[in-house]
């Protein structure tokens, strides 16, 4: 028609370039970081590597040699026990704040304020204060004795057998007003003429809590229930700095079983492969969740 | 926090009730079963929060005579700031007996390039990721989301062979390398989140006006985005003030954030333990975080919230 | 052929498995105005904003002024744009606005000042430069979007739904300001739209889409009186063209449309070719290409019964029970029927529109 040339496609690899290149911080902790770490600690523990890391491969004799220690048992059976209890007690805890919240209360902020600001200070202050409160020699068992119940004993830090319940109320301290808070955004989500139509029909708030408003709240509960329980696999902060893994190890967990073999026992095998189980117990946690949520519908 | 909201509405119910005739809404009671049962909940629940917080305060107020007597809860008889000078200058950690204030320079000269460099990349990214998609570039972004789930101690050691390899182990900008990484899953999100909401028209008539990548980012995007860049802020500020973890395994003694020297002193085994000095200690470190946290208020409870918000 | 001002030529565009612009050719004169008319989903905006240079084409080839501009930066094609949010850059004036292409491209600040003015005089827009859009109205708004399309000093406007997002009233105006401008610049203008009065009123030629792919382009007055197939006759018009579905019959060498045992006498209708007895085919005929109770020598009367009046001021449209089933008639707002009333029509076949009933055609 016009008899000029057409111009062909450019080369693909230079289009959107300034975009490709601001990306490179990106795509390099994607692949080099997170993806590269990953699989190179994975790798080798597979190794009996110590002080240093080392391709000398021992099979599976590092996960042997963990699943045998006392220490790494009573790690994951602490773990168990703490994260079971922190699920069903920062969700029951943090929808029954929400749900007292959403009554069209007065001074909403205020309490809002108060649940909330444990959650902007650190582990290790959380841990710190309850390591005081729960002081059995001046805080909470002493007060107690000292208005007449002389053998009242609440110890928990002292106590091998209740330590990791003490760890779970500094946790609950500190984590239930974000529960409170993405339960309340949940809640003021659900639209105004649901509770109407309830009231019309005459039911009562409980049940249509029950039976018609968490049912409609299951996205908010999953992603909440994502987000403690990656939280979970996390807890060592609080840990070195509530009790120190102790008394003896009863309080110890998997996290800080990695750091102490990592940097400390100078047994980098050992510490490969507890973070890798650490890893697996995630991936637990979150392929089932990543597959119910992004699985089932196509990308747009 | 804010309560200007209830107090209009105090006046407001107030101003109903004074009106006359029947007309406007039925007065509901202040006092009836119902609210006595939700303020009760509430007040309670407020005191188990509130109580630590009351407890550090006061014994860091007390000598420690006293607090060996009295027990935790009594308000303080005699009012002292010893505590508090001897956690900010001379507390002993082990190491060293300069008290807290080296780790609070220390948190500082961490947390404020980490803050900056860490929201810098990721806007651009969240940018790039929004509204200039390059093949592949979903890929990168799903595994740095997934990433983020990944536990910190599964990547640790590669990153420090990294940083021991380009001579950057133990120093502050390896620190704040590794804040950046860590930060840029929750933070990309966040920021391919806010810019994906901008109306698409806006971008693609500053296309048509000629404007470039960076022309778009400066000109356009940036001016639009000031609420976000707090929100992402006051996220950046909090969690690598509070950090820990990163703080013990990718510096030097001498570069310690405050979290660290905290722990240090309180858990430090020399010495006859000084709970006053350990509690106003440890109000001095978990202050800033506080002090973001009662200034931005609503903005801080978005910027928890964005955390949660899936993508 | 130089009078081509932009030339789209086997266009195609998918998103992974979705097809939504199918190896499409569209020819544009200069100082055209063309609109795209469709409904949501059929690529009118896809196909401008290829045109415009901000989606990546498939395949095929985009030709601004006999430039082949199918890789080039949209700065480089010689467009303007016209959104339907407006985009306006919220945190710049008006003025700040319309030159902000203009200082990106670093122009002397004589000549942006000059072509600013003159936009603004042209849009009457000098009072609002020193304003920012969240304190324009909705048509304000649009003004100065358009006037950021005029300081461009372009030769081709394109138009994404300019006026969806405004009232009914300040629609109308605004389009005929639109029109206006056409007029006075000359420019070519491609404007896409889902409004079929705008479609109507504007356009020199439209081009009607569906699925990625032109139905038929034409001025309006064909689009309106002879579409080509039975997606446009039921697109355009409104109320929409009554449709009979029946089967070609000879009776005796007299050729009629049998519709449920009614015969419609096809002497009058201009077909493109013979029409065969037996063949199943669809018969459309306009609301207003039917007499009521009005003798006109030479056409067949039908009875029907009226079912629902809906009198709209001018006009009285009539839904009548006819053959088996519903239609719509439209006559002067000053006749009224009760419904219930038998009535005489006629039908101006000349008028009407034939379609295969299997390809959909016009035959």
């Amino acid at each position: 028609m016009t008899g000029q040339a057409y111009a062909g496609r450019p080369n693909q690899l230079l289009r959107n370039l300034h975009s490709k290149i601001a990306s490179i911080p990106m795509i390099l902790t994607a692949v080099v970081i997170f993806l590269g770490g990953t699989l190179w600690t994975v790798f080798y523990s597979f190794t009996n590597s110590k002080l240093l890391p080392r391709l000398s491969f021992v099979g599976l004799d590092q996960y042997e040699r963990l699943w045998a220690a006392p220490r790494w048992l009573m790690s994951i059976q602490n773990l168990a026990i703490y994260g079971f209890f922190s699920l069903i007690f920062s969700l029951v805890i943090g929808f029954v704040l929400a749900a007292l919240m959403d009554q069209k209360i007065r001074f909403e902020n205020t309490f809002r304020t108060i649940f909330l600001y444990p959650f902007a200070l650190s582990f290790i202050v959380t841990g710190l204060v309850w390591q005081w409160v729960l002081n059995p020699e001046f805080g909470v068992q002493s007060v107690v004795r000292s208005l007449g119940w002389t053998s009242f004993t609440f110890d928990p830090l002292y106590n091998q057998s209740i330590v990791i319940y003490g760890i779970l109320i500094a946790a609950l301290w500190q984590g239930t007003g974000l529960v409170m808070c993405l339960m309340l955004a949940g809640l003021r989500g659900i639209d105004e003429d649901i509770w109407k139509a309830s009231r019309v029909d005459g039911i009562p708030m409980w049940k249509t809590y029950l039976f018609i408003i968490i049912p409609m709240m299951r996205a908010v509960f999953i992603t909440t229930l994502v987000i403690i329980a990656s939280g979970i696999v996390r807890v060592y902060d609080l840990v070195v700095a509530q009790t120190s893994g102790g008394p003896g190890i009863a309080s110890e967990v998997p996290a800080k079983y990695v750091y102490d073999y990592m940097f400390q026992a100078q047994n980098l095998g050992q510490g490969f492969a507890a973070s890798t189980m650490m890893l697996i117990t995630v991936a637990i946690i979150i392929v089932p969740w990543a597959y119910l949520e992004f699985g089932g519908r196509k990308r747009g | 926090m804010d309560d200007t909201v209830s107090l209009k509405g105090r006046a407001a119910h107030s101003a109903s009730r004074l009106a006359p005739g029947p007309k406007g809404k039925k007065p509901r009671p202040m006092f009836s079963p119902r609210n006595i049962m939700i303020y009760g909940a509430l007040i309670f629940a407020a005191a188990y929060y509130l109580l630590p917080l009351y407890v550090m305060v006061v014994t860091s107020l007390k000598g420690m005579p006293e607090i060996r007597l009295g027990n935790i809860f009594s308000p303080p008889l005699e009012i002292t700031f010893e505590p508090w000078v001897k956690a900010w200058s001379s507390a002993c950690t082990g190491l060293n007996c300069d008290g807290l204030s080296r780790g609070f320079w220390n948190s500082v000269r961490i947390t404020i390039p980490s803050t900056v460099v860490s929201i810098a990349i990721a806007s651009i990214n969240g940018y790039a990721l929004a509204n200039w998609r390059f093949k592949g570039a979903d890929l990168f972004f799903t595994i740095l989301i997934v990433g983020a789930f990944i536990p910190y101690q599964v990547m640790i050691y590669p990153i420090v062979i990294v940083l021991r390899e380009i001579g950057l182990y133990g120093s502050l900008t390896g620190l704040i390398i590794v804040h950046t990484i860590f930060g840029m899953p929750i933070l990309t999100l966040l920021f391919r989140n806010y810019f994906s909401s901008l109306p698409e028209e806006l971008f693609k008539a500053a296309r048509i006006d000629g404007a470039g990548f960076w022309t778009i980012y400066f000109k356009i995007m940036l001016p639009m985005s000031l609420p976000i860049f707090v929100v992402a802020m006051i996220l950046q500020i909090t969690g690598i003030w509070n950090d820990f973890l990163f703080g013990v395994v990718f510096t030097r003694p001498e570069y310690y954030p405050m979290t660290v020297q905290l722990n240090n002193i309180v858990n430090s085994v020399q010495g006859v333990k000084e709970y006053n000095v350990n509690m106003a200690a440890t109000i001095l470190t978990g202050a800033v975080p506080l002090i973001v946290y009662f200034v931005s208020g609503r903005l801080f409870v978005r910027g928890i919230a964005a955390g949660a918000v899936k993508g | 052929m130089n009078n081509v001002s932009v030339s789209v030529r086997d266009l195609s565009l998918s998103f992974g498995a979705v097809t939504v612009l199918d190896t499409l050719n569209l020819d544009i004169q200069n100082g055209e105005f063309l609109v795209l008319l469709g409904s949501s989903g059929c690529g009118k905006s896809t196909l401008l904003n290829c045109i415009a240079g901000l989606l990546d084409v498939t395949n095929g080839q985009i030709f601004i002024k006999d430039k082949n501009v199918t890789w080039e930066e949209p700065k480089d094609r010689g467009i303007g744009m016209v959104f339907q949010s407006y985009a306006l850059y919220p945190q710049m004036t008006v003025e700040r606005n319309l030159s902000f292409g203009l200082r990106v491209a670093k122009l002397p600040a004589a000549e942006i000042d000059k072509r600013v003015a003159r936009a603004a005089e042209i849009l009457q827009i000098q009072p609002l430069l020193k304003r920012k859009p969240s304190e324009l109205s909705g048509g304000q708004r649009q003004r100065v979007a358009i006037g950021r399309a005029l300081v461009r000093d372009v030769d081709v406007f394109l138009f994404d739904e300019p006026l969806s997002n405004l009232d009914a009233k300040l629609r109308s105006e605004l389009r005929v300001e639109i029109k206006r401008l056409h007029q006075s610049l000359n420019n070519t203008m491609i404007y896409v739209t889902h409004d079929q009065i705008e479609a109507l009123t504007l356009a020199d030629r439209i081009a009607v889409m569906k699925s990625g792919v032109i139905q038929q382009l034409a001025d309006p007055m064909t689009i309106y009186n002879f579409p080509e197939n039975l997606f446009v006759a039921g697109f355009i018009g409104s109320p929409s063209m009554n449709f009979f579905r029946g089967e070609i019959k000879d009776r005796g060498g007299r050729k009629v449309i049998e519709v449920n045992g009614v015969d419609f006498g096809m002497e009058a209708y201009p077909a493109r070719g013979p029409l065969e007895a037996g063949r199943k085919v669809v018969l459309g005929v306009r609301p207003e290409h039917v007499k009521v109770d009005e003798n006109v020598p030479g056409r067949e009367v039908h009875d029907a019964v009226v079912d629902i009046e809906e009198p709209m001021g001018a006009d009285n449209l009539l839904w009548l029970k006819h053959a088996g089933q519903t239609m719509s008639v439209r006559i002067a707002g000053a006749r009224r029927y009760a419904p219930g009333t038998a009535l005489k029509i006629s039908f101006d076949m000349s008028m009407a529109s034939v379609f295969d009933a299997a390809t959909e055609n016009r035959i």
